[in-house]
């Protein structure tokens, strides 16, 4: 079975029929559900879902990397990133229905 | 915050919701973006990011402790690469942390 994306619209669809909202309405909630934890990473607080993850916002130094083309020095500027650190409950879901499955094609239950 | 601030923050923002609904909307989001993974799809938040499903091979592991070997069986990991926007938006000039 080939690999779907799943996009905004396919959660606007999950929330509009779990929810019996307009799909109007579903979608400015979704759009409001990434903006919340979006604005919050910007501030560099960590967000926590239980039973999903958290998103921890990590603060780099400067380092120097090299341009993999020409083999150039170049100093990197110190950053912020964020990190997904997926919980026990999540990974064991991706990993349930791969009993012995060599093609990594992993099931729902 | 955690997932019940989160909750409340939208729900002070939707006063026609029940907070039981915002919950329910929550997680019927993070839901359908597990369900995804678990069937081995990708997901894809333009401008948040995208979430994957990566294979780690079979391995020969050691505990770290006794440094026995042990097996370590194939597993799948999910995986979360930050979108180009959320990536310019953690590292945007901030006024309010300039100022200290």
């Amino acid at each position: 079975m080939a690999e779907r994306t799943v996009t905004r619209a396919d959660l606007c669809e999950a929330v509009y029929q779990k929810i019996g909202l307009s799909r109007t309405e579903s979608a400015a909630l979704v759009e409001l559900v990434l903006k919340e934890i979006t604005d919050c990473l910007e501030r560099g607080e960590t967000v926590k879902l239980s039973s999903f993850g958290s998103f921890v916002v990590r603060k780099k130094g400067q380092r120097v990397g090299r341009n993999p083309k020409t083999g150039t020095e170049v100093p990197i500027s110190p950053r912020r990133v964020m990190v997904f650190k997926p919980s026990a409950i999540l990974k064991q879901r991706i990993n349930a229905g791969l009993g012995g499955n060599a093609g990594g094609e992993a099931h729902g239950p | 915050m955690i997932k019940s601030e989160l909750v409340q923050r939208i729900a002070g923002q939707n006063p026609h919701l029940y907070q039981r609904d915002v919950e329910n909307i929550v997680n019927a989001i993070l839901g359908e973006i597990v369900a995804a993974l678990a069937r081995g799809d990708r997901v894809e938040l333009r401008g948040f990011g995208a979430f994957s499903v990566k294979n780690r091979r079979a391995r020969a592991g050691r505990n770290p402790r006794t440094g026995e070997h042990v097996a370590v069986e194939q597993k799948c990991v999910p995986f979360f690469k930050t979108g180009k926007e959320m990536r310019e938006r953690l590292n945007r000039p901030q006024p309010e942390v300039a100022a200290k």
